[in-house]
């Protein structure tokens, strides 16, 4: 049955596409809300049975020629410039599947998330939920860097209009705008990339790349260079150190937009992508090794970052950063596999985290850790929930646990010591900090006694199947066996050093034996640090101030005073000769006669001189 | 006589007709001064005519004289009017397009 599965791989990607356009097309079923919901739900449904019929079937792994559907696009004299299609494989699979259910989930979550709005704004919603849909499966099923450029440039449109959902609040209209700009910045460089690759090669389709690639035929002047640009579309999507600050900003969405967008898929983009086209990144060890030094600084400032943050959609945000920096970690330490298999699992456990999050914010009517508590008690399953997920992220608990180990075997298999330790510090913060979270709000006493609703049937049973599906990833990945290739001590470090994070945790939000302050009195300079997120955000407020805000001071003035100031020179130069030339006329018919008469005259004299 | 004595005649009734132009106050005196230039003109064309034996000047002169007339008619309906209107003919005042 391997001939049907491109096919089928269409069918996933057009049934939200037609979700969303009979969504947007058709008025009255936008305005009403719910049916729109219910169409958008059904034809994601329907993807993600697809979706899965397709994973069932035996594929080949990734780096063959494998079964796809292609259309060539903009033709030109020497043949058609890129293929446009799908284009399946192992990889691009799982991710279908991970996509199509996440967003399932969400959208299903949403329907009482947001029971509360207005009918055409849940019209609007859930329009633009089908349309980052069909973005994320065109962007995964992508032949090539143009079709996937052209779908990465969608997600981050659907990125901004899902973020920016509330768009009357000035905070998220401003964080929306933000995203969007500093992703753009990013996918500057992405594009320059491919299109110098293009230049280079004559090609935008992966599967020539490759083959040049791995056969070593494929020779471009500054590989270096381009492969560099293209990871900077990546730095600006999947959150990497100088450009990441727009992804806690992103938290001002509604909270199923930041587990489908800011934890599960898009921001996996980036690193979906350094993955797919790692053979075209495996010439350049120079990027490589930059990919991971950037990635593993990254997780460790993400981490302190959220050790302090009091929001707990925040933190989750910072710790999503501080994962993509581990996937971008393994990417640059040549295991792109590992970096997958940590992408998928992270996808599932960290949409567990904040759809759990989203229950909790529901419960407490704050985003405030330190004005939660004693959740666990009124609402074990919730709990036990956020628990899978926190051990899961964690690295406590498979699958975290094992795809965690695959990072960090992989990171020291390719001796980069100093990114290993800075991931092992992170390792040891990421439990410090989630647990922080648990210990505060499920736990402890709760601050606060007022009417607490049951939270909605949906909503609780996408997070109980979301922790079922966790355990169940965990229990298939033990079964199946790890074959991580790391020494033997790897595992046990790993897990002591989260188990120490979890201990600190314990002892200072739960039993009280250390005093919190005591302990960032211990790290003034990262706490102070951390508190003011490394002044990053007051970095590019300055730079932005002082270059554009100087270049429009100095353009200002220019067109003031020296474009105006010829302008209204020759302006006045005109009038003042007009008004000095106006007196020769005086009016009287006879002054005019003794004009022509003495130009005859002139004229005579003239005629008898020639 | 030679043809000179009538082309010194136009040229005497020519200037004396231009010097009325610029020299009477009077509008009605300056269109007198543009009918003796116009009939030194027609004097020339005349004598030309008879001492070259070609009609056209003649013809030409014919016509001159008619459209003398009706210039005369609007130009002293002009005159009436300025009257009517500025209560004075003398070209000293009419000076509406000074600038």
């Amino acid at each position: 049955m391997r001939i049907g599965s491109p096919e089928l791989a269409l069918l996933v990607l057009a049934l939200p596409f037609a979700s969303f356009l009979a969504i947007g097309l058709i008025r009255p079923l936008r305005r009403r809300g719910r049916p729109a919901a219910a169409v958008s739900i059904l034809a994601m449904a329907a993807a993600f049975l697809t979706a899965g019929a397709l994973s069932w079937q035996a594929l080949p792994v990734a780096r063959a020629l494998n079964p796809s559907v292609l259309w060539s696009w903009l033709p030109a004299d020497g043949g058609p410039m890129a293929s446009v299609g799908v284009w399946v494989d192992g990889m691009a699979m799982q991710m279908c599947v991970l996509v199509t259910l996440v967003s399932l989930l969400v959208q299903i979550y949403s329907w009482s998330y947001l029971a509360d709005e207005p009918p055409p704004s849940l019209g609007r919603y859930y329009a633009y939920q089908s349309l980052f849909a069909f973005s994320m499966l065109g962007l995964v099923l992508s032949p090539g860097f143009l079709q996937m450029f052209v779908f990465w440039e969608l997600v981050g449109l659907c990125s901004y209009l899902l973020i920016g959902y509330w768009y009357d609040r000035p905070s998220a209209a401003r964080a929306a705008v933000k995203a969007f700009w500093i992703t753009k910045l990013g996918d500057l460089g992405f594009v320059a990339g491919i299109v110098m690759l293009w230049s280079g090669t004559g090609t935008f389709d992966f599967w020539p790349l490759f083959q040049a690639a791995e056969s070593g035929s494929l020779h471009v002047d500054g590989l270096t260079t381009i492969m560099f640009l293209i990871y900077l579309g990546a730095v600006g999507k999947s959150a990497q150190f100088p450009l990441h600050v727009w992804l806690p900003d992103a938290m001002e969405g509604p909270t199923p937009v930041s587990a489908l967008i800011h934890a599960a898929t898009m921001v996996t983009a980036g690193v979906y992508m350094v993955a797919r086209a790692y053979p075209l990144f495996a010439l350049v060890p120079s990027v490589l090794t930059l990919i991971a030094w950037v990635g593993a600084f990254t997780a460790l400032l993400a981490a302190t970052m959220a050790c302090v943050e009091r929001d707990i959609k925040r933190v989750l945000a910072y710790s999503t950063v501080s994962q993509l920096g581990y996937m971008m970690a393994a990417n640059g330490a040549g295991a792109p596999e590992a970096a997958f298999q940590h992408l998928t699992t992270h996808g599932v456990f960290k949409a567990l985290l904040f759809l759990g999050a989203g229950i909790v914010i529901h419960h407490f009517h704050t985003n405030d850790v330190f004005r939660m508590g004693g959740l666990f008690r009124q609402r074990p399953w919730v709990g036990g929930s956020f628990l899978v997920a926190t051990l899961a992220l964690a690295g406590v608990i498979p699958p975290g646990f094992f795809s965690k180990e695959a990072v960090l075997a992989g990171v020291l298999h390719a001796h980069l010591s100093v990114p290993f330790l800075m991931l092992m510090a992170t390792s040891f913060l990421t439990a410090f900090y989630m647990f922080r979270v648990v210990f505060l709000a499920f736990f402890g006493h709760a601050h606060v006694h007022h009417e607490h609703p049951q939270p909605p049937v949906a909503m609780d049973a996408v997070c109980r199947a979301l922790a079922v599906l966790t355990l169940a990833l965990g229990l298939r990945a033990a079964i199946a066996g790890h074959h991580v290739e790391g020494p033997g001590w790897l595992p046990w470090i790993s897990l002591a050093w989260a188990f120490a994070g979890i201990a600190l945790a314990w002892a200072t939000y739960q039993a009280g034996r250390l005093d919190p302050a005591r302990l960032a009195a211990a790290f003034a300079p990262i706490d102070f640090l951390a508190r003011r997120r490394y002044f990053l955000d007051d970095i590019y407020g300055g730079t932005y101030r002082l270059l554009l805000l100087g270049l429009s001071r100095v353009v200002g003035w220019v067109d003031r005073y020296v474009v105006d100031g010829v302008l209204n020179a020759l302006s006045a130069g005109a009038l003042r000769a007009g008004d000095a030339l106006r007196r020769i006329q005086t009016g009287q018919p006879q002054d005019y006669v003794y004009g022509v008469a003495l130009g005859v005259l002139l004229l005579l004299v003239w005629a008898q001189l020639s | 006589m030679p043809l000179h004595a009538y082309l010194v005649l136009a040229a005497l009734v020519f200037v004396i007709g231009l010097f009325g132009v610029l020299t009477r106050k009077n509008a009605v005196g300056i269109l007198l001064g543009i009918e003796l230039m116009l009939n030194a003109v027609n004097i020339n064309l005349v004598a030309f005519s008879r001492f070259r034996a070609d009609l056209t000047g003649l013809i030409f002169t014919l016509f001159t004289i008619a459209i003398t007339v009706a210039e005369v008619a609007v130009g002293l309906a002009i005159v009436i009017v300025i009257f009517r209107v500025r209560r004075t003919i003398e070209a000293d005042h009419l000076d509406l397009l000074r600038g």
